[in-house]
């Protein structure tokens, strides 16, 4: 099953919008849809906002695709933060502990505004 | 099928110290107090009813070994860890002077599964029959080199007990201690083995010691068929989620999470997390059981899964 990804910059910061489900069967094509955004987010490249306001389900494997792209994100100096999850999507990211390898932000606005004011201060480091 | 668990540990044996002890009473007196228990008929159906089973009781500390009970002369048993003490026992209790027949199914020989077997009773018993049964070239090399010196004082020879090795085959049916038992590959250092246990129209799947790469769908689906509609799966629960797939990876263990998809997926009735972390407490092990249960509320299909924690001394009839 093929899955929907929107995206839309704002300056610095790249907005990711998949839509759907992220389980099992669609796990591996999210994964590899989400990778060249991935590939954009590195040190003095874009940080990168998961929009997950149009995902109501993700599996143990979808979030383990998740791991991976942070993995690599962090490896090229970039960041990549969660924001607007719908609340079972929320909870499942509470209960399998997610929510300590990525900062959420209940909508996509302030996770902007966090990267937008984070940025600068990282350039000048 | 009655399915008695006597080690649910994985790993090492686990015992509560004296200040685990005393935690757990301080916990449990402070609560009656508050709920104004002022006799011990009311102190007895207090810890029945109204306190946590991780309070009152404990998951226990043995490692694995779980026996189905098939209405059947022999026994059946899955592998021999630290719990095949008090099993051996039981099998002496309830034979008396008898017959006995034990057939036991072996995951692998990784040492938390061999273990209790030096102190097994049965096997000290002349005229009892001990069928092993397993996957592994090695199992009869590992039960007889755990009992060479200068690791343990009786030598494996001196067994007066018959202990026959029979070697099965990952996906070939046979017929054991009145089941119909398949077992399966399963990804861990050194291979372990599944088994699903068929009777009277009612099957059981033992499936500890098992990683699931989760990036890999046909594999998914082979355990998906392995676990299809069954009425209890015996499911490796170690680690939590992000444990397995990130510091923990290729350790060889899964997560309750992990069990609750492929159970979801297979259609399967009850899924009793089993091989607890050594080092998780009855208090953390009853969390993990109380967020599994909201994970599968939160991803409920159309039937419900019923979700359970193995604890030593557990009976499940299926």
């Amino acid at each position: 099953m093929k899955m929907d990804i929107k995206n839309q910059s704002y300056g610095d910061v790249l907005v990711v919008s998949p839509v759907g489900r992220i389980d099992h069967a669609t796990t591996e094509d999210f994964r590899s849809s989400l990778g060249r955004f991935v590939d954009r987010c590195r040190k003095g490249g874009e940080s990168l906002i998961l929009d997950l306001a149009g995902i109501d389900y993700v599996s143990s494997a979808g979030l383990r695709s998740f791991m991976l792209a942070n993995k690599q994100a962090k490896t090229q100096g970039g960041v990549i933060v969660v924001a607007a999850m719908q609340p079972v999507v929320k909870e499942i990211f509470e209960i399998s502990r997610f929510t300590l390898i990525f900062q959420t932000f209940d909508d996509v606005r302030g996770a902007i505004d966090s990267l937008s004011i984070a940025q600068p201060k990282t350039r000048q480091s | 099928m009655l399915v008695r668990f006597w080690g649910t540990r994985g790993s090492l044996p686990f015992s509560l110290t004296p200040a685990d002890i005393r935690h757990k009473l301080a916990t449990a007196l402070a609560l009656a107090i508050a709920r104004g228990v002022d006799s011990t008929e009311k102190a007895r159906a207090f810890i029945d009813n109204d306190l946590d089973f991780s309070i009152g009781q404990t998951y226990g500390g043995q490692t694995s070994c779980v026996q189905i009970e098939t209405g059947l002369d022999e026994f059946l048993v899955c592998d021999m860890g630290s719990g095949a003490r008090a099993f051996g026992d039981h099998v002496m209790h309830t034979r008396g002077g008898g017959p006995i027949t034990i057939n036991v199914l072996m995951s692998h020989v990784h040492w938390d599964h061999i273990m209790g077997f030096p102190f097994f009773k049965p096997a000290y018993t002349r005229g009892a029959k001990i069928r092993i049964f397993g996957c592994h070239d090695v199992i009869e090399k590992a039960f007889r080199t755990q009992q060479a010196a200068p690791c343990f004082p009786v030598d494996f020879s001196q067994l007066p007990a018959s202990i026959e090795f029979i070697k099965l085959d990952a996906g070939k049916s046979v017929e054991i201690g009145g089941c119909t038992v398949t077992p399966m590959l399963q990804l861990h250092s050194g291979d372990s083995f599944g088994y699903r246990l068929e009777r009277d129209g009612k099957s059981v799947v033992y499936s500890t010691d098992s990683e699931h790469k989760l990036e890999d769908l046909a594999e998914s689906l082979a355990f998906v068929k392995f676990f299809r509609d069954a009425d209890l799966v015996i499911f490796d629960a170690m680690y939590s989620l992000l444990d397995a797939v990130s510091v923990k990876q290729d350790w060889g263990h899964s997560s309750a999470l992990i069990g609750v998809e492929l159970a979801q997926m297979a259609n399967v009735g009850h899924l009793c997390l089993f091989h607890h972390e050594p080092g998780h407490t009855d208090e953390h092990i009853q969390s993990v059981l109380n967020e599994t249960i909201r994970f599968e509320q939160l991803t409920r299909g159309t039937n419900r899964l019923h979700i359970s924690a193995a604890f030593d001394g557990m009976e499940i009839k299926v």
